[in-house]
């Protein structure tokens, strides 16, 4: 598990060995990390990782089977949902039916008997602050998808919480309202400087909003880094290819020295490999495969564009997304076609299955795998 | 028919069938006829009352903490139904005599010395009867009301700081409230004019305004007295379903402001 360390942050979630079993079936195996004061912190992954699971344990909704939570250096053993410094933006919303949008954003609040004008005007604050100013008279029932995602967000911010848990808040919006929403959810949460974890099978999502990512498969946390460390170096095949588009490729050690690895690479030949690119505790004859993103191979134009090094390949499909077009190219000596993504700039002509590409690659591009 | 009816005169053996408010007069002035009215309605209310409050939480047990078996103890709740209605009334009978059930029990274990008579014949043994012969019918919407609550909205209650009790009383009970509305209603409508059950268990003051009505057209042979007995009771009891209905509307939107 690689983690980068940034000392000045303090820990404002600590997880030690959190498992949960239900029934004989174990839903998390074993969880350890600390989430930092004032991040964006996504867990990520397939449905059934047991993300969920965790995020109901950090908010009290289920006790851990072994393991210990601790929020901001307390232990939360046996404290209900009630009485803990968190507050959960709910996949459904939750929003309650029968109340209007400020009594839904003041449900919390009403328990500590503030003055009316007070807590008139902390509602009227916390609306605004999710873009809903004014909306406060209205019944719940009238709002739209994103509306309640923000009161949603509104009623848990209210509370000044520690800790704001976001359980796939934004998977119920259409592609545009969701682009635009993680968008907002991040800069709110830089503005108000509190703690956000959100739950997320989108890596897309999870990429763009988190300061760090845990991705998760089966329980445990595959690797939990940065967007940029996990994207560039996924420390399996399995994140790799959860996180974007990774093409594999089998390859083969053929000699190596104190200073650089030989690898036998398919389809793409002989790369060397300084000794000191080599991930951390990976020996050279671990490696059993290379992996390519598709945006690191590049098709030429013409003959006299070079890379460092080319390969021909037939084009099998082409995806045209308006700015992007990403094509299946079946590189010569290679079965399965590999995945090339390229910007559509000025002047350049949209290959069509059968035509013959170049492909260019630079060898340091390539990312390594047991 | 038991409209028109109610505006005409009985002659002994024929009727005379012009228009006459005559009835009505006699149902609203007659201090018997009002005494009987407002019983059945004292009478209902209890019953409805009752009802409701013991329906509520048996459908929040099962709704909420019954995991596997829930059509199970519906299928229970609605056993009672199996048997007929007066063979029900006459096992309450049973129960409640004065040489009944319930009265041998208490005198074997020594808790009284002599039979309780106030069980029987009276106010309390109608109420008794009908709450238990019509507690399905108030569980049943109770439980379907309670069914429809998002259970992420008790979470999100929780969430935000409400222990069990706050939480029941701001969010499962307002949420509960068409339920409870309907079984008030369901019960209470057929209960203000039942007749078997006070003319069995009810004595003489037990009796309400159905006995008085199928008094006046049998034995008292007068028909149109009785319809417009009739009429008046339903009019009073579709007025005061309205109320309820109206009441608990505002209170309902009260609290959203």
């Amino acid at each position: 598990m690689r983690d980068t360390e940034n000392p000045q942050a303090r820990t404002i979630i600590a997880l030690n060995a959190v498992t949960k079993s239900f029934g004989a079936v174990q839903a998390l195996k074993g969880i350890t990390a600390n989430i930092r004061e004032g991040e964006f912190f996504s867990l990520l992954g397939p449905s059934g990782c047991g993300k969920t699971t965790l995020l109901r344990m950090i908010a009290g909704f289920d006790e851990p089977t072994t393991g210990t939570i601790a929020i901001d250096g307390k232990p939360m053993a046996g404290i209900a949902a009630n009485h803990r410094p968190t507050n959960m933006v709910f996949q459904s919303y939750a929003i309650f039916p029968h109340l209007s949008v400020a009594d839904n954003v003041g449900y919390g609040l009403k328990k500590r008997r503030l003055p009316k004008a007070e807590y008139r005007r902390e509602v009227e604050q916390a609306l605004e602050m999710v873009d809903l100013g004014g909306y406060g008279p209205r019944a719940a029932h009238t709002l739209s998808g994103g509306q309640r995602q923000r009161v949603a967000l509104a009623r848990a911010l209210i509370m000044k919480p520690k800790v704001v848990l976001l359980d796939e808040p934004l998977s119920a919006l259409d592609k545009k309202l969701r682009d635009q929403m993680q968008l907002e959810l991040r800069q709110l949460q830089r503005s108000v400087g509190i703690t956000f974890i959100l739950v997320t099978h989108d890596q897309e999502e999870a990429l763009i909003m988190s300061d760090r990512i845990a991705v998760m498969f089966d329980g445990q946390i595959e690797q939990l880094a940065t967007p940029e460390d996990l994207y560039r170096r996924p420390v399996n095949q399995r994140v790799a290819s959860f996180i974007g588009v990774m093409n594999f490729l089998g390859a083969q050690v053929s000699g190596s020295d104190e200073n650089q690895v030989s690898l036998d690479v398919q389809a793409l030949g002989r790369i060397d490999i300084p000794r000191a690119g080599l991930p951390e505790g990976m020996k050279p004859e671990d490696i059993h495969r290379v992996g390519v993103r598709p945006e690191m191979m590049t098709i030429l134009i013409d003959s006299a564009t070079t890379a460092e090094r080319i390969i021909e390949g037939e084009v099998v499909e082409t995806s045209y997304y308006g700015d992007m077009t990403y094509y299946a190219v079946r590189l010569i000596g290679l079965e399965e076609p590999v995945t090339i993504s390229m910007r559509n700039t000025a002047g350049r002509a949209v290959l069509r299955p059968g035509e013959i590409a170049r492909v260019g690659f630079a060898t340091d591009s390539i990312i390594l795998f047991r | 028919m038991v409209v028109t009816f109610s505006f005409w005169t009985q002659n002994y053996l024929d009727l005379d069938t012009t228009f006459t408010l005559a009835n009505y007069r006699e149902a609203w002035t007659d201090p018997l006829y009002r005494e009987l009215m407002l019983r059945s309605l004292r009478i209902s209310v209890v019953v409805t009352v009752a009802t409701v409050v013991l329906a509520f939480p048996i459908a929040y047990y099962v709704s909420f903490h019954v995991r596997n078996h829930k059509a199970l103890w519906l299928f229970l709740i609605t056993v009672p139904f199996w048997t007929s209605y007066l063979l029900r009334v006459f096992l309450w009978k049973v129960i409640l005599g004065y040489n009944g059930v319930l009265n041998s029990a208490l005198l074997g274990l020594g808790l009284i010395d002599e039979p309780l008579s106030f069980i029987l014949y009276n106010a309390n043994a109608v109420v008794i009867t009908l709450a238990h012969a019509w507690a399905p019918f108030a569980i049943l919407p109770i439980f379907v009301a309670l069914e429809r609550i998002d259970r992420s909205l008790l979470e999100a209650a929780k969430d935000l700081g409400d222990g069990p009790v706050r939480s029941f009383f701001r969010v499962t009970l307002p949420l509960a409230m068409p339920g409870v509305v309907a079984a008030t209603i369901i019960v209470l409508i057929p209960t203000v004019g039942d007749y078997i059950t006070p003319r069995l268990v009810g004595g003489t003051e037990g009796l309400m305004i159905s006995n008085m009505i199928q008094v006046q057209f049998g034995k008292a042979n007068n028909a149109p007295l009785g319809a417009a007995l009739a009429v008046s009771s339903m009019f009073i009891v579709g007025g005061l379903s309205l109320m309820i209905f109206f009441a608990t509307r505002k209170i309902g939107r009260g609290g959203a402001d």
